[in-house]
């Protein structure tokens, strides 16, 4: 307890970053993510190919081998300068959004046929019926799996800690430079992320009551 | 490709289509192009940044960067499937303190971040004494979370198994052990692996968080030749490589779930799960991304 309160504007700031981080990178990956699935769902063969290859790719590689690329090779491509936390966040989005667009994906099968056929048969275009029909009730019937998503997302930022992001993860270093009980450190940081996925997942039971789809 | 989202083209929209897809594809290689020539600008292609590769040495370590990945893996798959199996056990259990117990010890992993177990066991147990090496430390890690993921998939498999299969078997007079040793547990391992493999794959790509706490792995060694200043700091081409090395472990794995899936749906021993086999999937997929949530 006595860390805690000794520490306490360093705990504070730390879960503040890693909550930052994880809004932040959430937004994006919710957009970037939905415009995978729709790339993944449409028409046109080059674009599901592309949205495939992107899936494939990054669900099959670490996010710490993403974190390392954007922190240590991506600067020598000289292509746009990118701060540790905008680098986390960039990592973070373009690992997340896979893993997001597999969701919506998996929600857009399970709408049931005749919605699309009756938005077809009322001449509503693809992008039309994608958006008005299709994905509305595709949202609404993945949010327990899309809330799991971004509760993974939550527990990933900890490894921003590991590339100079000072969020919950790093409380540990500053402790031990310290010289401070490093296990006790620990379990506080264990408990502090028990807490905010309690958080989430209450909130995500209550959207599924709220919004589940009666089918 | 038939989708429910669209009718098969006819002429006009496969006309807007081609034009779509020349479009896109433009766009596309536009992108790869300033990708590729960013590449090119900064000297990532000159020979000097690629030349670590033809070292003996450094080939070696690059082997043994690879062996101590797998090694991580193959330790913590082992474990994992065990701690999995006996806590899946348990909250099948029909006594209630040993339910809770199982229950509880599997939410939690579940819901504290992988990396600050592996920094617990690592950084945190010596304060008690005990001296972690990081090999160790990544492969508990690896156990306690992993295994709580399995251990769900488990039970999601058991319970979806139909009912009549441990109804027959006690009926036989056989007991809840051997109900379910002998008669759930291979069936529901049979209709469970695809799931459990693409478990694995998940757990081999956490093996890249030992990176984190000096593990000498692959990313290890990516980041120590990226380092090298006699290469001209080649961070780009070693980063390349390994990503290539990993996505090409995890796609043998997931090769292996799909052959596997495929001869089961062919195999006369082939049982209709009820809808639990779709809600491990889902843990898997959420797992995938980091893992999933819990509810204590």
């Amino acid at each position: 307890m006595d860390i805690l309160i000794d520490y306490w504007p360093l705990f504070r700031d730390g879960f503040l970053t890693t909550i930052e981080l994880f809004l932040l990178a959430g937004v994006a990956s919710l957009v970037f993510g939905v415009i995978l699935a729709m790339l993944r769902v449409s028409p046109v063969p080059v674009f599901r190919a592309t949205g495939t290859l992107y899936v494939t790719v990054v669900r099959n590689t670490p996010l710490t081998l993403v974190f390392l690329f954007f922190v240590f090779a991506y600067p020598y491509l000289e292509i746009l300068e990118l701060s540790f936390f905008t680098a986390a966040v960039v990592a973070l989005t373009v690992y997340t959004s896979a893993f997001i667009c597999e969701v919506v994906r998996s929600g857009i099968n399970t709408v049931p046929l005749g919605q699309a056929e009756a938005a077809r048969a009322l001449g509503l275009t693809f992008g039309q019926s994608l958006s008005q029909i299709i994905l509305p009730q595709a949202m609404r019937s993945v949010v327990p799996p899309l809330v799991s998503t971004l509760i993974a997302l939550l527990k990933n930022t900890t490894i921003a800690a590991g590339f100079s992001v000072s969020e919950a993860g790093r409380i540990r270093s500053v402790l031990s430079d310290d010289g401070e009980n490093q296990l006790v450190g620990l379990a506080w940081v264990a408990l502090g992320f028990i807490v905010i996925v309690m958080i989430l997942t209450l909130v995500q039971r209550t959207l599924e009551k709220r919004w589940s789809v009666a089918r | 490709m038939s989708n429910i989202l669209f009718d098969a083209p006819g002429p006009r929209a496969r006309v807007r289509h081609r034009l779509l897809a020349v479009l896109g594809g433009l766009v596309l290689a536009g992108i790869v192009a300033f990708v590729g020539w960013r590449f090119y600008d900064s000297g990532q292609f000159t020979a000097r940044k690629w030349e670590w590769i033809q070292y003996k040495v450094i080939q070696e370590d690059l082997i043994a960067a690879v062996v101590a990945t797998l090694q991580a893996f193959a330790l913590g798959a082992v474990l994992a499937l065990l701690f999995g199996a006996v806590f899946a056990a348990g909250r099948l259990s029909d006594h209630k303190p040993l339910r809770m117990v199982s229950g509880f010890v599997v939410e939690l992993f579940r819901a504290v971040p992988l990396l600050i177990l592996i920094f617990l066991f690592y950084y945190g147990l010596p304060t008690l004494g005990l001296k972690m090496s990081p090999y160790m430390a990544v492969v508990l890690g690896l156990m306690l979370y992993n295994g709580s993921v399995l251990a769900e998939v488990f039970r999601a498999g058991i319970l979806a198994l139909p009912r009549g299969q441990s109804e027959a078997a006690y009926a036989l007079g056989m007991r809840k052990t051997q109900v379910m040793v002998l008669i759930l547990l291979p069936q529901a391992l049979r209709s469970m692996m695809p799931t459990i493999i693409s478990q694995l794959v998940v757990l081999l790509k956490d093996t890249a968080l030992g990176f984190l706490i000096t593990y000498e792995e692959l990313l290890r060694f990516a980041q120590r030749i990226g380092g090298e200043g006699q290469f001209s700091r080649p961070f780009v081409p070693t980063a390349l490589v390994v990503a290539a090395i990993y996505i090409g472990l995890c796609l043998l794995l997931t090769w292996l779930a799909t052959y596997l899936q495929k001869r089961e749906r062919r195999s006369k021993k082939h049982i209709e799960l009820e809808n639990g086999g779709a809600k491990a999937q889902q843990l898997v997929l959420t797992a995938d991304a980091g893992g999933g949530g819990g509810g204590v």
